[in-house]
């Protein structure tokens, strides 16, 4: 296979489920069947992207290639220069891989979906809004420019709103899904913000080019203030994207869609996009920015940890689950452990993916039932659910032979190695603590859902094994969640194939000055195995960091899972009675922050009130304004009016009147008599004369 | 400068046809409904005829007619076309004939009076964009109410008394300093031209020479007039009124072009005859604009009434388009003029489906529907595709013309503050808010009315209507080199005249 054709395939994985949309859209209506058609399009998809992966990590591993076309071509610019935006599509490794997890994860959500939706209304209409989705999650993960990705960044966003928003009788998933997209637009428009500023500085929305102009000491109103904010406005479209604190509250709600639109978007591949977005554009993140990511990441981590330790829907513990791991990519991104922050994505992406099917596969079996204070003993009736549930469950709380622990054990390391380096531990301790109430609310979930007694014995009654469509994706997810796809060595990832062939650290570009002090020097930076490590400081740091954090988190993630037993399976612990200790904080946990109240509180009811007030203004005051100028005007027109009725014609008529007056008075003199004439007409005539000699004289 | 008459055609067809129809007998309204929609069908021809004898590359008027009318003051029958005026024209042709088709069935009464005054009201509209001399603008700006009156008084809504006499004197009351200010600039222009005149090509000559004060009132005395069409913040309130007692082929006339017609003359009058005053006032219309963006949104977020929300956002989506024009780099300036071909399509599609359902239920209350999804689904998603145009989704045409308007205030010399563009930015939340509750209250939920399930889908005839409309929105979003390119060298001649009049001002 050639470059050539490997831009063919990709093309064709980007273009091909915007085909299934559209087909299966506009005749889902007339044939039944019309889902099987995307169905066939998503999975040559994965065949296609299966393909380009062995290709490029096998034959092409360090190549880049790009392809790209003209979109919007406004010629030469004054002041500007040329402004050409162009399409196109970049292919490296994080590309690939990327494109495989999207594209299997969508086409097990597609098969799984088939048996989970039966009988649904608008079963085809569900698998187009699959298909539309997956294109633009393609998008995003194809695209070599900054617009392009924001463009179906947003794509994505409208699909994530359609599937929330998929039973839209109820109110709530309909409010779900509307909130997810005005979170996220809010997010968006700080990435829009950033966009700007890189369009402005570099004349360009090209990944490569801009990192070119930046390494070339090109820098926002040459300042690296200025590049420390860019990065961090382009990455408050992460926080959105990815549900970072504070913007992660549409994240639990949008648990209203279907529980497979759950796992494809909004644990393994939507949500993600924004780790990927740091992830590309990790190189041009200063050192300041990098810390307030590790901050964001931090607390996003943190925080929903401790609400999941007390939800009882079985969706909302792993919502909560899915905020905290994204938290900790974006906490191993900020830390500077890029190849662990990606691994992390990739292997969170299988095993959450996982644990969402299988609880749908609950779900569906307990006829929509989704709490786990009501279910209990399920292992018996649905083995296959809950081996594989298991699996994802000790991958996730990061038990060794797990994807998950290498992953997760390799950010602990970041984050004792930043410890070591910088003296500033709160990340290392943050990122423990979180490991510890992983494993402790996950196994919290498995047992109040599959072990112990049944306490709801009708609904368990009912209970059954899904059908194979359901339980073959959760069998192939649950054995990617095994160490060997990753590396040979259980214990370590650092030497397998994925880190040390596929995905490497990339250099920065951000100038010294504001580069995180052990990525300064250029003399340090050494190349081992063709890996480019930021600098022996680090290296070693990260050396030292490994065997503690092993250890560390080892212990910690038996403890969780150990307290949870302790709890919940043998009842040595009474929870209740903690509970009742300890309400306010459990009452905080279990009500989530009061984050949501708060913004109601605040946001919300300003906004809401300024727009009652503003179109109270606008009705009374603004258009009073012109309103009271029409009544103004009309009033002095009645006054004009009536002065002109009453003056103006008045004295017109006072004239007349007076002319009549004078007329009866004259008309005295009219007596009809010659005599009188004559006599009238001489003295007149006397007058005149009289009259004409004096002047005269 | 040979007469083709290839843009007179414009003016000639529809005007010839609405003289012809009052010949119609009283009692031939289908004739009439047949006749009107295939005059309306004719002009579009014209227009892409026009379209096609165009030359992009060049910022020149093009495909002139010129004649003589008024000997004694040197005024002329004078039109012609650039890119800018081209597009405007198309989005007017094409709008025509599919507003007068969606009246088919809603207007029962005195249809050829209807039929008539539309058609005068698209050679008014056609005349504003194609003039090249004040004097013949002037006449299509006035002539052009009269119509528009018409149309909403008689078979407007209950208060379109009310509604339509506001509309007329507002708009009057503006137009009579433009006026005052066309004869005193055609008067202080025949010293240096040596002869009175209002063609607008020599005046374009004069007016950066006229002294700053004086240039001052003269931008400010055209501003007002179309700030008031727009509408700019605070001058928007008569067209609530307007739209929501205008009949839909109204509604979508009025926010389709009438609203253009504001910004239009921006940037053919005010920029280049008065580029310093231009520069002057560019940061005052511009926090007009953006206090219009948000006060808008946040004003139609509140409403209840469909027709009033969307009208509120068209100010809040003109605010765009001023601001657009007075960042006052090609970009913005691009990004304006695809905004208000975008405005047009998407509110005048949003009108029409607001329309087609007021039709069957004769409510426009928000609260009246819900749950509409199920009884009409290809409505629903008609209304989701306007909706999202309306938001400015990437991929349909408002994101096209809102990031380059961003983009270009990002960087305008001539305000040289983000202030603007990061406030401007927030009415893109605002409008996912509003229209996104609106689509949920309407069509998302349970059922809430038992009389709505008797609701009708979209008939054939309606999607007809919707359908070209919705090409049109995708294809701007997808690709809008198309447009963008017809657009280019007028809009960067627009900007590069009030530029190079500004070096004095920007230091």
């Amino acid at each position: 296979m050639s470059e050539y054709q490997i831009i063919v395939f990709s093309l064709f994985t980007l273009f091909a489920p915007l085909v299934g949309f559209l087909v299966t859209i506009f005749w889902g209506k007339k044939f039944k069947s019309m889902y099987l058609f995307e169905v066939a399009v998503i999975t040559l998809v994965l065949l296609a992207s299966i393909a380009v992966m062995v290709v490029k990590l096998g034959y092409l591993t360090d190549t880049k290639i790009v392809s790209e076309f003209a979109w919007i071509s406004l010629g030469n610019l004054p002041v500007l220069g040329e402004f050409n935006l162009t399409l196109g599509i970049m292919i490296d490794n994080i590309t690939v891989i990327m494109m495989f997890v999207v594209s299997l994860i969508s086409t097990l959500v597609h098969y799984y979906s088939i048996a989970y939706m039966k009988g649904d209304k608008r079963y085809n209409r569900y698998f187009a809004y699959l298909g539309i989705f997956t294109f633009s999650m393609m998008g995003i993960v194809l695209t070599h420019n900054i617009l392009m990705m924001y463009i179906f960044w947003e794509l994505v966003g409208l699909s994530s709103y359609l599937l929330i928003g998929f039973w839209y009788e109820k109110k709530s998933a309909s409010d779900a899904g509307k909130k997810a997209f005005i979170v996220n637009r809010i997010g968006d428009v700080g990435m829009f913000a950033g966009i700007m500023m890189l369009f402005i500085t570099y004349h360009t929305f090209t990944f490569d080019t801009i990192f070119e102009n930046i390494s070339n000491g090109i820098l926002p109103f040459n300042s690296d203030f200025w590049l420390t904010i860019t990065g961090l406005l382009l990455f408050c479209g992460a926080i959105g994207k990815s549900a970072q604190f504070p913007l992660h509250v549409w994240l639990p709600d949008a648990m209203e869609g279907p529980t497979p639109v759950s796992a494809l978007i909004h644990a393994a591949t939507m949500v993600a996009a924004g780790v990927y977005l740091v992830a590309r554009i990790f190189v041009m993140l200063t050192g300041d920015a990098l810390l307030i990511i590790a901050v964001v990441g931090a607390l996003s981590a943190l925080i929903p940890a401790t609400i999941a330790l007390t939800q009882n829907d079985i969706k909302k513990v792993l919502a909560y689950s899915t905020i905290s791991q994204l938290g900790y990519m974006i906490l191993a991104l900020g830390v500077g452990s890029f190849v662990y922050g990606f691994f992390h994505l990739i292997t969170h992406a299988f095993f959450k993916a996982g644990l969402f099917l299988g609880s749908g596969s609950v779900i569906h079996s307990m006829h929509h039932e989704q709490d786990i204070q009501k279910m209990g003993a399920l292992r018996k009736k649905m083995p296959i659910t809950y081996v594989t549930f298991v699996l994802f469950s000790i991958a996730i709380a990061g038990v060794p032979l797990t994807s998950g622990f290498l992953s997760k054990d390799g950010i602990l390391a970041g984050t004792y190695a930043f410890g070591l380096l910088t003296g500033q531990w709160i990340f290392a301790i943050v990122g423990f603590l979180v490991a510890m109430m992983t494993a402790f609310y996950m196994f919290r979930l498995v047992i109040l859902t599959f072990h112990g007694e049944p306490r709801d014995p009708h609904k368990f009654e009912h209970a059954h094994e899904s059908p194979l469509l359901m339980t073959i994706p959760l069998i192939i997810l649950a054995s990617l969640s095994v160490f060997v796809f990753y590396t040979a060595n259980p214990v370590d990832a650092e030497g397998g194939w994925f880190l040390s062939k596929w995905v490497k650290t990339p250099e920065t570009v951000v100038p010294q000055s504001a580069r995180y002090s052990f990525m300064v020097s250029d003399a340090e930076t050494i190349t081992h195995q063709e890996k480019v490590v930021h600098s022996i400081s680090y290296s070693e740091a990260l050396h030292h960091a490994h065997m503690p954090a092993i250890f560390l988190s080892l212990f910690l993630a038996g403890l969780g899972i150990l307290t949870a037993f302790l709890f919940y399976q043998w009842k040595k612990l009474n929870a209740d009675k903690l509970v009742a200790n300890i309400k306010p904080l459990y009452n905080f946990s279990y009500n989530k922050w009061y984050i949501d109240e708060l913004y109601e509180a605040t946001f919300l009811a300003f906004t809401m009130g300024l727009s009652n007030l503003l179109a109270w203004f606008d009705q009374k005051i603004v258009d009073g304004i012109v309103n009271g100028t029409a009544t103004v005007t009309r009033f002095f027109s009645r006054f004009i009016g009536g002065f002109d009725t009453i003056v103006v014609d008045g004295l017109v008529n006072l004239f007349a009147y007076m002319s009549g007056m004078l007329g009866l008075i004259l008309r005295k003199l009219q007596l009809g008599k010659v005599q009188a004439y004559i006599v009238l007409v001489i003295f007149s005539l006397v007058i005149l004369v009289f009259l004409f000699t004096n002047l005269q004289l | 400068m040979d007469n083709t008459l290839l843009t007179s055609y414009l003016l000639i067809v529809p005007l010839f046809g609405a003289l012809f129809l009052i010949f119609f007998p009283k009692k031939s309204d289908t004739a009439v409904k047949y006749f009107g929609l295939l005059i309306s069908l004719v002009t579009f021809l014209v227009s892409l005829n026009l379209y096609l004898e165009f030359d992009q590359t060049s910022s020149e008027f093009q495909l002139v007619d010129k004649f003589m009318w008024i000997e004694n003051l040197n005024i002329s029958y004078f039109v012609g076309v650039d890119g800018i005026s081209m597009l405007l024209v198309l989005l007017t042709t094409f709008l025509t004939p599919l507003t007068l088709f969606s009246t088919w069935g809603s207007i029962k009464h005195k249809v050829k009076e209807f039929t008539f005054f539309m058609l005068i009201l698209e050679v008014g509209m056609l005349g504003v964009f194609v003039s090249l001399d004040l004097f013949l603008f002037y006449i299509f700006w006035e002539a052009m109410l009269i119509p528009m009156y018409f149309i909403i008084g008689i078979w407007g809504g209950k208060r379109r008394i009310y509604a339509s006499v506001k509309f007329f004197i507002y708009t009057m009351a503006g137009s009579l300093l433009m006026l005052v200010a066309i004869i005193w600039l055609a008067v202080y222009a025949s010293e240096p031209l040596g002869v009175f005149t209002t063609n607008l090509l020599e005046l374009y000559k004069v007016g950066p020479t006229v002294p700053q004060t004086i240039q001052n009132y003269m931008f400010l005395a055209f501003a007002l007039s179309f700030a008031i069409k727009v509408p700019l913040f605070p001058l928007h309130t008569w067209l609530p009124d307007a739209h929501v007692e205008a009949p839909t082929a109204g509604s979508v006339i009025l926010a389709g072009v009438l609203l253009k017609m504001g910004t239009y003359g921006l940037l053919r009058f005010c920029l280049p005859l008065f580029p310093q005053a231009s520069i002057n006032f560019a940061p005052l219309f511009s926090i007009l604009a953006v206090v219009g963006i948000i006060y808008g949104a946040l004003v139609a977020m509140v409403q209840t009434d469909m027709k009033k929300l969307v009208a509120y956002s068209s100010v809040s989506h003109l605010g765009f388009v001023v601001l657009g024009i007075f960042a006052l780099t090609t970009e913005s300036m691009q990004g304006a003029v695809i905004q208000m071909v975008n405005h047009g399509l998407s509110t005048g599609a949003l009108f029409l489906l607001v329309g087609f359902i007021y039709e069957r239920t004769h409510t426009r209350e928000i609260a009246d529907y819900g749950g509409i999804a199920k009884i009409v689904p290809v409505y629903s998603a008609a209304l989701l595709i306007a909706s999202l145009s309306s938001i400015g989704l990437p991929g349909l045409n408002g994101f096209v013309g809102e990031f380059l308007i961003l983009l270009g205030s990002f960087k305008s010399q001539v305000l040289n503050s983000w202030v603007y563009t990061i406030f401007a930015a927030s009415g893109v939340i605002f409008a996912a808010v509003y229209m996104l509750w609106m689509y949920q209250r309407v069509v998302f939920g349970e059922v809430k009315h038992d009389r709505l399930h008797s609701l009708k889908d979209m008939t054939a005839s309606e999607i007809a209507i919707i359908i070209p409309i919705f090409i049109f929105i995708v294809w701007i979003g997808v690709y809008p080199s198309t447009f963008l390119g017809l657009t280019e060298s007028a809009s960067e001649a627009i900007v590069k005249q009030v530029l190079s009049f500004s070096t004095n001002v920007i230091k």
